[in-house]
């Protein structure tokens, strides 16, 4: 899994309800939340997204409610990785269960720039920001979670039989 | 604790911290807004039967009763779906009440038991003993096709009790403190796992509401010891026979927190994050618009009490809409037979049928831009409760009380003159 995009920089703490509020949630479908997508904190988002863009965020980013909504509206609106300081635990699972890739990684996170060009490489653990030309190793995750995201996500792999 | 129920449901004889298993649930919860997802997920599989029937439960509280028509058709989705898979636990309006207040109330949950839901607050019911967290609507899918989750069992944080809590100081006021002081990441990934000797003068609904927020603190769950008072509700509420967990000697935790329960006063949590906390000698003179208590962390009927004490012989001050949401019927209905509804209405509030409503912005009382509200729900993030210039401060329900009668910012204590 490699991944190529422009960087969109958010800070500390950025929670399910400024992700997707909670006032859109009375739909599931796809391309009307990430119409909505960062309304609260960014109203820019939506306008200036582009495809295979990479959020780059402080702590705990994804905190709150466990709606599912707020990573398929990230997803959804194009973006390709999240990369954080670190992740609240039940957006964590939710983005590996939808199949949207997410990395932990606190160096990277500071040594980003809004706008720059970067290189996720998951399946070797590197960050590579090509605009600065810094590397940024990441762990690479549990073989658990690998044959998840290999299968396309959850339901998949309980599809296929490998949880049952 | 949590670790051997983990190792309990995954068929191990002991886990790590850090290590991945597959565990079995005992119950899968969703809501209104979570479980039209989990259903989408679910058809993707073909499967014509759910893994248990008994061990699903869809709870219909999030925007019902209905909101508008999305929501109408949401919670329909959902009506469907447990006719067609002829699911025992399903509970509309009428019958319903908010999740977490409900599903203890029904004896849906027991010592011992793994639960998973699909709503950030499932973590509740860590304070009947029960190893319970919160997902996302795949893992309840997952979940209600398999009666399986996988989980990262988590490093435990000890949060030691001592003492007794003083007059209109209640566990909203202890919650709040901690997160005040560890932060709202201060427990990421980690068990929360309360006991000490002060856990003895806790009550249930204290202690339901304190696991309630453990979330807040980014926790994966939030655990009580089981001492009588556990065992008592659960024999009350006609729970599934406990299995009780006790913490070994030797335990390991990544840090031991010490709270003093009769040094802790009233709390407010100042916009926009729940970890904002102050007491009242940091807050100076603060105008609000609205009250509103109610919610799955302080909608019961403790709650309703403590808030009547206040509001009795007392008027709501002009300008405060003032709004009382019973978490579940018969929590209403035992605030009707107690006079407390009478207290409430002669006071100048407003009472509502049981619904999350206003605490995540869905409705029955939403913010507009400039408004300041004082709530006993968990969250005051930037536009939770309506416009996103909108301003959320949360407190246990003697100060909401307190702050209805004032108008402003106010402790139950100066109302009180304690």
């Amino acid at each position: 899994m490699k991944y190529t995009g422009n960087a969109i920089k958010y800070g500390d703490n950025i929670d399910t309800d400024v992700i997707i509020p909670a006032r859109y949630l009375n739909t599931s479908d796809h391309k009307e939340l990430a119409s909505h997508c960062m309304e609260d904190i960014d109203k820019s988002f939506v306008s200036r997204v582009k495809q295979g863009d990479i959020i780059v965020a402080g702590q705990n980013f994804g905190c709150g409610s466990s709606r599912e909504h707020a990573p398929i509206a990230i997803k959804a609106s194009g973006i390709s990785v999240v990369i954080a300081r670190s992740f609240a635990r039940i957006f964590y699972r939710n983005a590996i269960n939808i199949g949207l890739a997410i990395v932990e990684c606190p160096e990277a996170a500071e040594n980003i720039s809004e706008g720059d060009m970067i290189e996720a490489d998951l399946d070797n653990g590197i960050i590579h920001n090509i605009t600065t030309g810094r590397d940024f190793r990441t762990e690479p995750f549990p073989e658990f979670i690998q044959n998840i995201i290999e299968n396309g996500g959850l339901m998949q792999s309980v599809a296929k039989g490998l949880i049952r | 604790m949590t670790q051997k129920i983990l190792a309990a449901h995954a068929g191990l004889d002991s886990v790590q911290a850090g290590q991945l298993v597959l565990a079995g649930l005992d119950l899968v919860l969703g809501n209104d807004i979570t479980s039209p997802v989990a259903i989408k997920e679910f058809a993707k599989l073909g499967k014509d039967s759910v893994f248990d029937r008994n061990r699903i439960t869809m709870i219909m509280d999030h925007f019902a009763p209905n909101k508008d028509i999305k929501a109408a058709e949401q919670c329909r989705m959902c009506r469907d779906f447990c006719g067609e898979m002829d699911i025992t636990h399903f509970y509309d309006v009428g019958e319903m009440g908010i999740e977490h207040a409900f599903i203890p109330e029904k004896g849906l949950a027991t010592a011992g038991d793994l639960v998973i839901g699909a709503d950030s607050h499932t973590c509740t019911f860590g304070a009947l003993g029960a190893f319970s967290t919160g997902v996302g609507s795949t893992d309840m899918a997952c979940g209600m096709a398999t009666g399986k989750a996988w989980f990262k069992v988590p490093a435990a944080m000890k949060i030691e009790l001592k003492g007794s809590l003083r007059r209109y100081v209640s566990g909203k006021d202890v919650i709040l403190n901690i997160i005040g002081r560890i932060g709202v990441d201060g427990a990421l990934y980690r068990s929360m796992e309360f006991t000490g000797e002060g856990l003895a003068s806790l009550s249930m609904a204290d202690r339901l509401c304190i696991a309630n927020m453990a979330v807040e603190a980014g926790a994966k769950n939030g655990i009580f010891e089981v001492d009588v008072t556990t065992l008592a509700y659960l024999k009350e509420h006609g729970a599934a026979e406990p299995n009780v967990f006790k913490a070994d000697a030797d335990a390991v935790y990544e840090e031991v927190l010490t709270v003093d329960l009769s040094q802790t006063e009233p709390t407010v949590a100042f916009p926009h994050l729940p970890g904002n906390a102050r007491t009242f000698s940091e807050i100076g003179d603060i105008k609000i618009d609205q009250v509103v208590i109610g919610s799955c962390t302080n909608g019961r009927l403790e709650d309703l009490i403590a808030a009547a004490e206040i509001l009795k012989g007392r008027k709501v001050a002009k300008g405060v809409r003032t709004i009382i949401i019973p978490a579940t019927q018969q929590i209403y209905l035992r605030a009707m037979e107690m006079g407390l509804l009478k207290i409430f209405i002669e006071s100048g509030a407003a009472v509502s049928t049981p619904t999350c409503g206003p605490c995540l912005g869905g409705h029955m009382g939403i913010l507009a831009a400039g408004e300041r509200a004082v709530a006993t729900t968990n969250r005051n993030f930037v536009g939770r409760m309506g416009h996103v210039d909108s301003e959320v401060y949360l407190a246990s329900p003697a100060t909401a009380a307190a702050c209805a009668v004032t108008g402003r910012i106010t402790s139950p204590w100066e109302v009180m003159g304690v």
